[in-house]
């Protein structure tokens, strides 16, 4: 138990950048999301394979692999990011392929009646997506967006073997020093619960919130 | 089949010549009867030596893993490295013949860092030369004969930088090493400044950091760092400034002083006669390393006892670390 308790601000730090991480990259991942979710829906045939193409690339290869690839691998072709940043990207990239994806299923739970209103009175597709299908299809995809968060949270974790300091790492290190990994691991999964249970809440909140009474 | 007859033709000549000088060029014979070649010495009953010579085979434990040392060549099957050497020369000690005739005689075992004590006192092996760190904890244990070789913690660098030349330039410096390694608790002692944030599981991957400049220098024993540099020879250097020592030994079982005896004689002849030098030159010379001045033996007395003070003339290990047990190397 001492071992937790010594080690409290250690485990702090960590935490502080696991929730950086989890942040930055989610709202990447959101961004690039919406981006391949509009693609796939879009009237262009170019846009709609290129969104495809990355959905179906980025979320059948492994998030670790993905990682190795672009910390190790892409030095060879001169693409050099610090620790940070090349796991935020990735873990963006990664998390975006599934964001787009519920996304899309979302849209696709707006009926076609409103899209057809929509152009029937001169919106452009543009407008259409944004003013009339979005809001109603974002309302219906908070609680899969919500585990998406929860997933990206756990993801994190991966950063830890490209020598980011989040709680992992931390754990691992402290592990090295101390030779109490049953205890500090257990320290470790209770600091990922702090993390991701108010965060389930918080979506609920944010459900609720949203939810057209009708 | 002509040659055959010609190399028989001249055996049959020099033979009719009682005092004539038989020089031969012809390479076969010299191989066997060459300057090289050493007449099979005899020993006292008794002793290891003449169990072994008697036996026909050296029993010599030693790693598969560790390149430039002993690695087990995944194509050809053979043991190649410095400790290989070292073993083939004292099997040649102890068979006479050639060093590549008494290299036959030796037979190969794979122990573990973990297993050496272990399959000394079996007796399973008659010796083992295995990046073995002599220590006062393992000559409680079992003998040493040695140190051959002095390895120690090194620093590799770009090939082209020209700034770290020893373990102080590494303060303010980003330095690699691998989670929880003594060689991180020895750069942060000897080097406080340096900043030593990127840590990784793998050695290699400290390589491929420096390759794409995260970091400015990776850190353990030379010995890793040597092997690291000759699989990318063009890319990185070894700063050949060591600030830790680990005098690799010759493990025996504890108590055979003749044996022991007779390995640093060994040792010590191999240091007069170049065979050391030629033995480093083909496997740890090939990553680029000049060989050093051999380190001198150290005769300590061994006692049945847990050795007491450590022999002053132990100049070699200096502080032949305390920690190496858990050294990956070691």
């Amino acid at each position: 138990m001492e071992v937790l308790l010594n080690n409290l601000d250690s485990f702090g730090s960590g935490l502080r950048l696991t929730v950086a991480l989890a942040l930055t990259s989610f709202s990447g991942a959101l961004a690039i999301g919406l981006v391949i979710a509009a693609f796939r829906v879009s009237p262009v045939p170019p846009l709609r394979a290129a969104g495809a193409f990355y959905v179906e690339t980025i979320r059948n290869i492994p998030p670790l692999v993905l990682l190795l690839v672009f910390y190790f691998g892409f030095p060879d072709i001169g693409i050099v990011y610090s620790e940070f940043v090349s796991a935020a990207l990735i873990l963006a990239i990664y998390t975006a392929a599934f964001v787009g994806e519920a996304i899309r299923a979302g849209i696709n739970t707006v009926s076609r009646g409103q899209a057809e209103a929509a152009r029937a009175i001169g919106l452009t597709f543009t407008q259409t997506l944004g003013l009339v299908v979005m809001p109603q299809a974002l309302r219906s995809v908070v609680p899969p967006l919500g585990n998406l968060f929860i997933a990206l949270v756990k993801n994190t974790s991966l950063a830890s073997v490209i020598s980011v300091a989040e709680l992992t790492f931390i754990s691992k290190r402290l592990i090295t020093s101390t030779a109490q990994g049953l205890l500090v691991f257990l320290g470790t999964a209770i600091a990922y619960l702090i993390l991701t249970l108010p965060a389930g809440w918080v979506i609920g909140r944010i459900e609720q919130k949203v939810s057209i009474r009708r | 089949m002509s040659r055959t007859r010609a190399v028989l033709l001249s055996m049959l000549l020099c033979l009719g010549l009682i005092a004539g000088a038989c020089a031969s060029d012809d390479p076969e014979v010299e191989g066997t009867n060459g300057p090289d070649a050493q007449e099979a010495p005899e020993f006292a009953e008794d002793t290891t030596m003449a169990a072994i010579q008697q036996r026909g085979t050296l029993n010599v434990g030693t790693k598969f893993d560790q390149n430039l040392f002993g690695l087990k060549n995944p194509i050809t099957g053979n043991i190649e490295g410095f400790d290989v050497e070292i073993a083939k020369i004292i099997a040649q000690a102890i068979f006479g013949g050639t060093i590549e005739d008494a290299g036959e005689k030796v037979e190969f075992t794979e122990t573990v860092s973990a297993v050496r004590e272990a399959e000394i006192q079996k007796g399973s092996v008659d010796m083992i030369v295995a990046t073995y760190t002599i220590n006062d904890t393992r000559k409680g244990l079992v003998d040493f004969a040695g140190p051959y070789f002095v390895a120690g913690q090194d620093i590799m660098v770009a090939k082209d930088n020209d700034t770290i030349k020893s373990v102080t330039d590494l303060n303010g410096k980003k330095v690699c090493s691998v989670q929880g390694s003594t060689s991180l608790k020895n750069v942060q002692e000897q080097a406080p400044q340096a900043d030593v944030s990127i840590s990784f599981e793998r050695y290699t991957d400290c390589a491929d950091a420096l390759k794409a400049g995260r970091v400015d220098a990776v850190t353990t024993d030379n010995v890793i760092l040597l092997g690291l540099v000759k699989d990318n020879p063009d890319d990185f250097k070894v700063v050949e400034n060591t600030f830790t020592s680990e005098p690799y030994g010759i493990g025996i079982t504890k108590g055979d002083q003749a044996f022991r005896d007779f390995l640093n004689d060994t040792l010590e002849e191999a240091y007069e006669n170049g065979s050391w030098e030629e033995a480093f030159d083909s496997t740890v010379g090939q990553a680029g390393v000049e060989a050093p001045e051999p380190p001198a033996v150290d005769r300590y007395s061994s006692t049945g006892e847990a050795s007491p003070a450590p022999d002053p003339s132990a100049s070699t290990s200096p502080d032949a670390s305390p920690s190496a047990s858990a050294s990956p190397t070691t």
